[in-house]
C-alpha cells in the first residue's frame, strides 16, 4: 500500500477558544461562539449573529510582538497564530529545511484592511502599507516567514472548500515523497465585504444557525484559522514521534451546475465523498462519525443530506455540524472542523449539532444533538464551496 | 515517474496571441505603464448572455481554455486547475465599492459571486460540465507555478491523464492606481521596448490569461514535454545560482544543455539584479530571452513565458523581440524558465522538445 500521512501537530484560533484545549472544552460543553458582531461597524449589526474571536487585533499584535509598522490583516494575525500552535505541538526538533512546505487557504486575505482604507488610500500615506497585503499570498507569505518555511510554499483559494483543498495537497505531496512535512490548513477574518456578500445573497441568518433542521434560516458568518502538521513515515519512524491521526482519504470534485448553488442531488459532494471513500480503502460502515459542511443554508443542508443519502443510503452514520458553534468561517472551516475530526477520533467523542429540533422532511437526517461517546476509528469531514468546489477529508485513528 | 506533455496551449495578451499559427509576427508596441490584454471574439466562444456577466478576466480564462482544450482535442479533461495572482478584481473592485458608496444598502450579489478567486476555474468546469478535480492557486508570482506542480504531481502518481492548466489575471483600474501609489509601477509611460532601459523602480502592469492541456501521453499536437517546477517563497540573491544548479542537476541536465533561458525581467532597478545575477554569470554564454515588455507585469504573467517557451520549441525559432543578448542557438531542446517578483516566490521551470 502507499504511504501513509501522519498529523503530528494542530493549532486553531476560533470563536470557541484561541487554543485546541480551549476549542475542545467549549465543544465538550456545547458552549458556542455565535454572537452580536462588535468589532466590524456595520449597518447589519442588529440583524445577523456570528462567529467572532475574542481576541483584538491589537491584542494579536502584542502576542506575536509585530512592530507597529506590520502591515498584518487580521487574517494573517490569527494564522500566524494557529500556524504556530500547530507547529510548536508537532514538537519539531530538527531544522526546519525545503522539505517542509506550507499550503495555507484563505478567501478574503487582506479584506479587513482593503475595505478599511479603501479611499483613504489616496491621500493617507501611512495605511499605504496594507495595500500590497490585500492579496491572498500575503498572509501565506507571512506565515511562511514566521516558521521559518523558505521553499514550498502556496495558497489555495476555492471559497468555502479552500482548506480542505489545502489538507488534500498536503497529503498528496507527503504520499508522493515531495516533502517530509508540511503545514496545511487555513485562515479567514470577519469581513465586511463577506457579511454583505452573503447578506446579498439571502442566506444570512439573523438568530443563532440551525444545521440540518427543517427551519433553519441560513448561515452565520465566523471567523477562524486552522493548521495542522502533516509529516512522512519516514520522519515519523526516524524521531519516534507521536501520530495524533492520519489523513486516510480525500476527494474533490466539482458540481458543475452554479456559481453558488448546490445541485439538487449534490453530485458533487456525492462524488467528493465516494472518491474519498475510495482512496481510504474504507467502506461507508465504516465511518463512524461525520463532521458535515452543514452551513444552516437551505439549499446546502438539503442538497448535503441528499448526497449523504445517496453515498450511505439508510445507513448515515452519526453526523454533526459544528458551525452553530462557530459560524461558517469560509476558507479556514475545513481546517477547524479537521481539527475537531482529530478531537473525535482521539477522545471517541462525537461533538453535538447545537440547535437542531426538527429533521428535514425530505431526507429525515437527525443529527447528533448531544456529547455522544463511543469507539470513533474514521470521521469523514466535508466541506462544499462557491464554484460548485467539493471536498471530503477522511481522518483516521 | 510519468512524462507531462503539453498538447495544447492558448494565450490572451497585450499581444496578437490567441492564435497559435503565428508567433509573435506582428508586435504592439505600447507607450504606457499599463497595458491591456487585446480582446479575442467572445462570442466565437461564448453566448453573449453569458458574456456580459463574465467580467474580462473570467471571458479570457474561458476563451483561453477552450482554445488549449481544441488544440489537444480533449472535450472534458481529468483536473482543472487555475492560478491567478490577484482573482477577480474587477468584480472585487465592484462590489467593494458599492459597500462603501451605499453604505451596506441596495447591494445585488452578481459581482459578489463572481469575485471569488475560484470564479474561472468554476465557469470553465461549469462550461465544459466537468465534474473533475479542479483547483484555484492564488500564490501571487507562483500562482501558475504551482498549477503546474500539482499537475505533475496528478501525472505522476497517475491520479489523472489530461490535465487543463492556466494562469489568469485582470487589471482592476482602483487596484492598479493603489498599486502605482506603492511604486510598484512606474510613474512615468514608457516604451515598452525600451522597458529594460528604465532606470526607475517598479514595472508596467498588465493583464492576461495562457491555458495549457497537460497530459501522459505523446499526441501529434505535442509542443513540448514539462520537465520539472520548483518553486522557492524567499531566496537571497547569493544562494540563486547554487539553485539553479541544483535544480538542473536534479533532472541531469546541465547549464550547458540549456538552449535558451526565459527571465522575467521587468525593468524594476530594485529587483532585476536576481536576473542579472544569472545573465552576468552562469548564463552569460546562453541565449537569453525575455517577455514582460510585451505582456507586462501581474501575477501570472509567467504563463504567458511558459506559452513562448513551449512555442519556440514547436517552431524551433525565437522571434528578435525576445531576445535580450546576442547569443544564437542552432536547434532548441532545453529551455529554463526562471521568475520571481519583488525578491519573492521564485519558480524554475524546465521545458524540453521531446
Amino acid at each position: 500500500m502507499s504511504k501513509k500521512v501522519a498529523i503530528t501537530g494542530m493549532g486553531i484560533v476560533s470563536s470557541i477558544g484561541t487554543t485546541v484545549e480551549e476549542n475542545y472544552n467549549s465543544l465538550l460543553h456545547s458552549k458556542h461562539g455565535i454572537s452580536n458582531i462588535s468589532r466590524i461597524n456595520t449597518r447589519h449589526k442588529n440583524t445577523i449573529k456570528v462567529g467572532e474571536i475574542s481576541l483584538s487585533n491589537e491584542e494579536l499584535i502584542q502576542q506575536l510582538d509585530l512592530p507597529e509598522s506590520n502591515n498584518y490583516s487580521r487574517t494573517a494575525l490569527i494564522g500566524v497564530i494557529a500556524a504556530k500552535q500547530a507547529v510548536a505541538s508537532a514538537k519539531i526538533t530538527d531544522k526546519i529545511d525545503g522539505r517542509t512546505g506550507l499550503i495555507s487557504a484563505t478567501s478574503v486575505g487582506g479584506m479587513d484592511k482593503t475595505e478599511q482604507y479603501f479611499y483613504e488610500f489616496l491621500d493617507n500615506e501611512k495605511n499605504r502599507k496594507y495595500i500590497d497585503g490585500h492579496h491572498a499570498g500575503d498572509s501565506t507569505h507571512k506565515i511562511a516567514k514566521q516558521l521559518g518555511i523558505t521553499d514550498y510554499v502556496t495558497t489555495i483559494s476555492t471559497a468555502c472548500s479552500s482548506s480542505a483543498n489545502a489538507i488534500m495537497l498536503g497529503a498528496r505531496l507527503i504520499k508522493a515523497g515531495k516533502l517530509d512535512r508540511v503545514v496545511v490548513g487555513g485562515t479567514d477574518c470577519l469581513s465586511k465585504f463577506t457579511i454583505n456578500g452573503f447578506k446579498s445573497l439571502m442566506i444570512l441568518s439573523d438568530t443563532n444557525c440551525t444545521p440540518f433542521d427543517e427551519d433553519r434560516k441560513g448561515l452565520n458568518l465566523g471567523e477562524a484559522a486552522a493548521y495542522l502538521v502533516l509529516e512522512s513515515d519516514e520522519i515519523i519512524a526516524k524521531e519516534n514521534k507521536k501520530v495524533l491521526a492520519y489523513v486516510s482519504g480525500y476527494g474533490n470534485a466539482n458540481d458543475a451546475f452554479h456559481q453558488t448553488a448546490s445541485s439538487e442531488n449534490g453530485d458533487g459532494a456525492t462524488l467528493a465523498m465516494q472518491k474519498a471513500l475510495k482512496i481510504s480503502g474504507l467502506q461507508p460502515e465504516q465511518i463512524d462519525y461525520i463532521n458535515a459542511h452543514g452551513t444552516a443554508t437551505s439549499n446546502n443542508d438539503l442538497s448535503e443530506s441528499k448526497a449523504l443519502r445517496r453515498v450511505f443510503a439508510e445507513a448515515v452514520p452519526d453526523l454533526s455540524s459544528t458551525k452553530a458553534f462557530t459560524g461558517h468561517t469560509l476558507a479556514a472551516a475545513a481546517a477547524i472542523e479537521a481539527v475537531y475530526a482529530i478531537l473525535a477520533l482521539r477522545h471517541n467523542v462525537i461533538f453535538p449539532n447545537l440547535n437542531f429540533k426538527t429533521a428535514i422532511e425530505e431526507t429525515g437526517i437527525v443529527p447528533v444533538t448531544t456529547v455522544k461517546e463511543k469507539r470513533i476509528a474514521h470521521v469523514l469531514s466535508n466541506s462544499f464551496g462557491f464554484g460548485g468546489n467539493c471536498s471530503t477529508l477522511i481522518f483516521s485513528k | 515517474m510519468s512524462k507531462c506533455y503539453i498538447n495544447g496551449v492558448a494565450c490572451i495578451s497585450a499581444q496578437h496571441t490567441a492564435d497559435n499559427t503565428r508567433f509573435l509576427d506582428e508586435v504592439v508596441n505600447y507607450e504606457k505603464n499599463i497595458i491591456h490584454a487585446i480582446p479575442p471574439i467572445y462570442k466565437d466562444y461564448i453566448a453573449p448572455a453569458a458574456a456580459r456577466r463574465m467580467a474580462k478576466g473570467v471571458k479570457m480564462g474561458v476563451v483561453a481554455s477552450s482554445i488549449a482544450l481544441k488544440e489537444a482535442a480533449i472535450e472534458s479533461p481529468d483536473a482543472i486547475i487555475t492560478g491567478t495572482g490577484m482573482g477577480c478584481l474587477i468584480d472585487s473592485e465592484k462590489f467593494l465599492t458599492a459597500i462603501i458608496d451605499n453604505d451596506e444598502e441596495y447591494l445585488t450579489p452578481t459581482s459578489f459571486i463572481q469575485s471569488t478567486h475560484n470564479t474561472v476555474g468554476a465557469q470553465v468546469a461549469l462550461g465544459l460540465k466537468c465534474n473533475a478535480y479542479n483547483f484555484t492557486y492564488v500564490q501571487a508570482a507562483v500562482s501558475f507555478e504551482s498549477c503546474l506542480f500539482d499537475a505533475q504531481l496528478m501525472l505522476n502518481e497517475k491520479e489523472a491523464n489530461t490535465i487543463l492548466v492556466g494562469g489568469v489575471d485582470e487589471l482592476g483600474p482602483i487596484t492598479t492606481k493603489y498599486y502605482g501609489l506603492i511604486d510598484h509601477i512606474k510613474d512615468e509611460e514608457i516604451n515598452t521596448t525600451k522597458l529594460l532601459d528604465s532606470k526607475t523602480g517598479g514595472s508596467i502592469f498588465g493583464e492576461g490569461a495562457s491555458f495549457f492541456v497537460l497530459s501522459n501521453e505523446k499526441q501529434e499536437s505535442t509542443y513540448a514535454q514539462l520537465v520539472d517546477v520548483e518553486i522557492i517563497s524567499e531566496l537571497n540573491i547569493e544562494a540563486l545560482q547554487g539553485r539553479v544548479h541544483k535544480f538542473l542537476e536534479h533532472n541531469n541536465t546541465s547549464i550547458n544543455d540549456i538552449d535558451a533561458v526565459i527571465l522575467g525581467n521587468n525593468g524594476d532597478i530594485d529587483y532585476d539584479n536576481f536576473y542579472k545575477e544569472l545573465q552576468t554569470t552562469i548564463f552569460k554564454n546562453t541565449q537569453q530571452l525575455y517577455y514582460k515588455h510585451l505582456c507586462g507585469e501581474f501575477g501570472t504573467a509567467s504563463s504567458f513565458g511558459f506559452w513562448i517557451a513551449a512555442m519556440l520549441i514547436k517552431n524551433q525559432r525565437v522571434p528578435d523581440i525576445l531576445k535580450m543578448n546576442t547569443k544564437e542557438t542552432k536547434s532548441y531542446k532545453n529551455v529554463l524558465l526562471y521568475n520571481q517578483y519583488r525578491g519573492k516566490n521564485h519558480s524554475l521551470v524546465l521545458i524540453r522538445s521531446c
